[in-house]
């Protein structure tokens, strides 16, 4: 997996709640992407990494209800405010290269481990450049909880067997339904 | 239940998704039958999914040639059980039934349950886990052989055929793991057909796209024009490599009105050609079929039928584009419309489509159906039918050539591009002999009669419809209704019924002599069609003389029309 | 990360998302889009119900019924028509036009000239993905010409056009590129393509993992900013166009042309025509 797409700078955080908004937006985005995955790969069938998405998003989820909660009256409105859908893609931006239909627990995971590897470094360069010190210890807090995210990531990995040869082998050709 | 001609028959069905490869075991499980001498029938049905879907491979097999669904299913293996009630009513089990499912597969979907079909449990995924590299419809076909009573190395050579030359190391863990299966395979007597000691020789598998596309060549075709739409595509993928073969090139059009105008640009230049698409496809195409009927340019349209209307349901088979290919022209347009009759009759009616197409200067609209086209038959090999198909071409170089002289047939010679002498404009404007554009009512008038004429003074011979029995009641059908309906009608007949089957080849122009003479001593006609409106019944009560008493029936798709239901309709046409 | 002062926003991507789940192929890059579609519409604050998005037939198409908007799934080529009606009979709707390549520059090519002539104020965004993807794999017109497929063998041999130059051409007021990957930058171009008035041609090039994998998983690392900034002159913009390299992605052009919504002249009922017929 590559970062060709990530925008090497941390954003300009004027303030902690702005600072918030941005990590409950990052968590709210991830709980929906790994969502999605879970989505698709319950539509074919593979129920099995649908599974194992969908706990990850309950992981974002609760983490999301986490910084709610730290954050406090510092966030405006309970909804992650102020901030721009567009623009080049942070970490909430799940990269999902690798997403395949037959995939395997091992790349599921590696696909999770990736992107809990990028909000570290993500909040670990806010809290590098933040000039404000409360922002800089909340970052600090937040590149801990996804460093043990990645922790967790990796004893699940280990109880894995390595993936045989053949995994994305699907002996039937693609079918047209229109 | 319909005892009959199907009783000597096996239906299964296998399901499964998310790349556990039902389709390819399904055609493995369906070659080895096939090496072993047996004949088979084979369909498919998928869910929306490109790849990974919920899919349900269905195969038929017999002593004796099948070109049509059973009524039943002897058995069904799931390999699980992911959105398989998509297909619940595409399933249809009873108590003399055998479910076959992996007990790692959760709880049995109700509709299966409610079946009160016997179940077997065999843990197949353990089994193939078993194996390195074994996969699970390995272990599935080895369970489906030894409770058919084909040899396991009849499957593990189909496996050779299917994927061997890919994946050699394959090959070892598919062996072990059909092995594994058969021997796992529950100790349930089904009824098995006999095996012969010699399997028969020169007998074919075929599809009836692929079938379609074979007849055209037969039939000369040289230039195709086409645009993806399902499930026509493969008769254009199949000829995009056959017809290069053949002195002929195919050409991807950019959309249906494209593809229409092109195959009528190569026609007019002197080349039999062809097109196939589906419903959508042949509506965006019917201003320039007029065309091709008011400047007399031979054309073959395959109409692959499928569920409409509009987007429909691409991917189930339907009878009702008989309208639309009848009537769909504006103005008076006659021209000509087939239907092929079985899966294999696709070769011949497609043939025979562009001998008339050729013959008569005129379009021509083949309604085949997505049960015709996707299915996958083992038949013997069809007679090699000739019919002398030669466009009446413009030879000499006259005084004045008239492109649409008022001959006696209605059929004028037609000059190709490169004779000289022989210029002359092709014109949808009502024109006069000469094709200079006309609007005097005797120009209108004539070359209205001529085209009428050239249709009506044909001799269409014993291809019309196919005409079986005798008896005061018949069934009058046409297109991929016929197969079911023959077995019916076999199954009647066994049971005492005296019964007629007429299964029409040929939808326009109407025949009304022949008709009549077939429907002699026929006090009772029943009229079977897939469809909503009973659009053949309305078509022939517009155009024919009926008996008395006819019955229609229709019904639309997507479900299949099986025997069982025929013969139902036939018993009850047979009583009072 | 763009941050625009404290303003509590009214909507939020998942506003606009159906409770209908893909069947896209998991990697298909119109999983991407529909977010970029989301996000778009959450930055721009459109009630979903004043959103319209058309669709013709392919993978890319269909979209609408994946948003929690008003959608039309035409048949096969023929959305900017469908879209093209809508507009003009409302003018107060958002109209978005969703395509791929095939059903947009193939069937769609005759509408597609004269949608961008027409100049109606519509979004059109056609996922590029090179191929006829529902069909199980045909060239389209923007396929290489030596990609080998069953109804092309050894390739179709012709050169693929820009769709973007004929955009251009045909006088479309907006023309941008886009990788599917590229989720935030999606977004920002088609919030930029709403808000121009006029028709807005956004090409997002969105890499097929079932047929095209091989060749298209390697667009993430081609794919590249336009290293010089938009531009509003034709023919800068056609010299750019027609050299370019097919993964320039940004506003590639923004002209000044006034959008085409005729109006009405007055709202008189018809009673009032009939001294034309009075005798």
């Amino acid at each position: 997996m590559t970062d060709s797409l990530q925008s090497n700078e941390p954003p300009k955080l004027n303030s902690v709640g702005e600072f918030f908004a941005q990590a409950l937006a990052i968590e709210v985005e991830a709980t929906e992407r790994y969502s999605l995955l879970a989505d698709q790969m319950e539509v074919h069938n593979n129920k099995e990494i649908a599974a194992i998405f969908r706990k990850m998003a309950l992981i974002e989820a609760e983490h999301r209800n986490e910084i709610a909660r730290r954050a406090g009256d510092a966030l405006v409105a309970g909804r992650p405010a102020s901030f721009s859908w567009t623009g080049p893609d942070g970490p909430e931006a799940i990269d999902c290269e690798g997403v395949h239909y037959l995939m395997t627990p091992r790349r599921a995971l590696t696909l999770a481990r990736f992107n809990e590897e990028r909000a570290v470094k993500y909040f670990e360069a806010i809290a590098a450049a933040a000039i404000n010190p409360q922002i800089a210890t909340f970052a600090a807090e937040m590149a801990a909880d996804e460093r043990n995210h990645v922790i967790w990531v990796d004893q699940w990995l280990d109880q894995l067997a390595p993936d045989e040869a053949g995994w994305d082998d699907d002996p039937d050709p693609p079918v047209h339904s229109e | 239940m319909m005892k009959s001609p199907s009783e000597a028959s096996l239906s299964i069905v296998l399901t499964g998704s998310g790349g556990a490869g039902v389709m390819t075991a399904g055609q493995i499980l369906l070659d080895a039958a096939t090496n072993c001498g047996l004949y088979g029938f084979m369909t498919r049905s998928t869910g929306p999914q490109i790849r990974g879907g919920e899919a349900a491979a269905m195969i038929r097999l017999s002593s004796k040639p099948v070109q049509s669904p059973g009524d039943r299913f002897d058995i069904l293996l799931a390999l699980d059980f992911e959105n398989l009630q998509r297909f619940a009513d595409e399933l249809p089990l009873d108590t003399a039934s055998l479910i076959i499912a992996d007990p790692a597969a959760g709880e049995m979907p109700g509709f299966l349950k409610n079946t009160g079909a016997a179940i077997g449990l065999v843990p197949m995924s353990k089994l193939a886990k078993g194996v390195k590299g074994g996969r699970i419809a390995m272990v599935a076909l080895g369970i489906l052989a030894r409770l058919i009573g084909l040899p396991e190395a009849a499957i593990i050579a189909a496996v050779a055929a299917s994927i061997g030359r890919k994946k050699p190391e394959a090959l070892v863990a598919s062996e072990a793991a059909v092995l594994l299966g058969a021997n796992a395979a529950p100790d349930v007597t089904i009824p098995k057909l006999p095996l012969p000691a010699e399997p028969k020789q020169g007998r074919w598998s075929i599809t009836g796209n692929e079938a379609t596309g074979f007849g055209a060549l037969k039939g000369g075709v040289k230039f195709v024009a086409g645009y993806p739409i399902t499930p026509a595509t493969e008769i254009l993928e199949w000829m995009a490599h056959a017809l290069p073969q053949c002195g002929g090139v195919l050409v991807q059009a950019e959309d249906e009105l494209a593809s229409i105008n092109m195959i009528m640009g190569a026609s007019y230049g002197g080349a039999p050609s062809l097109t196939a698409t589906a419903g959508p496809g042949l509506s965006l195409m019917i201003e320039s079929l007029g065309l091709a009927v008011a400047s007399e340019i031979p054309v073959l349209i395959v109409d692959v039928m499928r569920s409409g209307p509009s987007t429909g349901i691409a991917t189930k088979s339907e009878q009702s584009d008989l309208n639309i290919a009848v009537y769909g022209l504006h103005g008076d347009a006659p021209h000509i419309v087939t239907a092929p009759l079985s899966v294999g009759d696709c070769l011949l009616t497609a043939q025979w489509s562009v001998h008339l197409a050729e013959t008569l200067q005129t379009p021509v609209v083949m309604l085949s159906d997505q049960s015709l086209g996707q299915a996958r038959v083992v038949i013997d090999k069809p007679e090699d039918v000739a019919f002398a198909t030669k466009r009446l071409v413009f030879e000499a170089t006259p005084a004045s050539y008239e492109r649409y002289a008022a001959t006696e047939s209605g059929v004028s010679a037609m000059a190709i591009p490169g004779l000289p002498g022989g210029q002359y404009t092709a014109d949808g404007l009502t024109h006069n002999a000469r094709g200079t554009p006309s609007s005097q009512a005797k120009d209108h008038v004539g070359q209205l009669d001529k085209r009428q004429r050239k249709l009506d003074a044909f001799d269409f011979g014993a291809h019309w419809a196919e005409i079986d029995g005798e008896g005061e009641l018949a069934v009058l059908t046409w297109g991929s209704t016929s197969e079911p309906l023959r077995e019916a009608v076999a199954a009647a007949r066994a049971g005492g019924i005296k019964v007629k089957l007429i299964a029409m080849r040929l939808i326009a122009p109407t025949q009304p002599a022949r008709l009549a003479a077939a429907l002699e001593g026929v006090k009772r006609v029943l009229v079977i069609e897939q469809n909503h409106t009973g659009q053949f019944w309305r078509y022939l009560r517009a155009h024919y003389d009926l008996p008395n008493e006819v019955i229609p029936i229709h019904c639309p798709g997507p479900l299949p029309i099986r025997p069982g239901e025929a013969f139902a309709h036939i018993q009850e046409g047979a009583r009072a | 990360m763009n941050m625009i002062p404290n303003a509590a926003k009214a909507f939020i991507p998942a506003d606009y998302k159906s409770a209908v789940k893909p069947v896209w192929c998991p990697g298909c890059g119109d999983h991407s889009v529909l977010i970029s579609f989301q996000r778009a519409l959450a930055e721009l604050a459109l009630p979903p119900e004043q959103v319209a998005i058309i669709s013709g037939i392919g993978c890319s198409s269909r979209i609408p019924a994946y948003t929690n908007c008003y959608g039309f799934h035409g048949v096969h080529g023929r959305s900017l028509a469908l879209a093209s009606g809508l507009k003009v009979a409302r003018p107060d709707l958002t109209v978005l036009v969703a395509s791929g390549d095939g059903d947009g520059f193939s069937i769609g090519g005759n509408h597609f000239l004269h949608a961008c002539r027409r100049n109606i104020d519509l979004t059109y965004v056609v996922m590029d993905n090179r191929i006829y993807g529902m069909t199980k794999g045909q060239p389209s017109p923007t396929t290489e010409p030596d990609w080998d497929t069953a109804i092309a063998p050894g390739g179709t041999g012709l050169s693929p056009f820009h769709p973007l130059v004929i955009a251009l051409a045909s006088g479309a007021n907006f023309i941008a590129r886009g990788f599917s990957g590229d989720i935030g930058g999606c977004a920002k171009l088609i919030v930029d393509a709403v808000r121009t008035p006029g028709f807005s041609f956004v090409q997002i090039l969105s890499p097929c993992v079932t047929f095209r994998d091989d060749q298209q998983k390697s667009w993430k690392n081609l794919v590249h900013a336009a290293i010089v900034p938009e531009t509003d002159d034709p023919s800068r913009a056609a010299r750019r166009l027609m050299t370019d390299d097919g993964f320039n992605t940004g506003v590639l052009y923004r002209g000044h042309r006034k959008p085409y919504q005729p109006i009405p002249l007055a709202h008189s009922a018809p009673s009032h025509l009939e001294s034309e017929f009075a005798i």
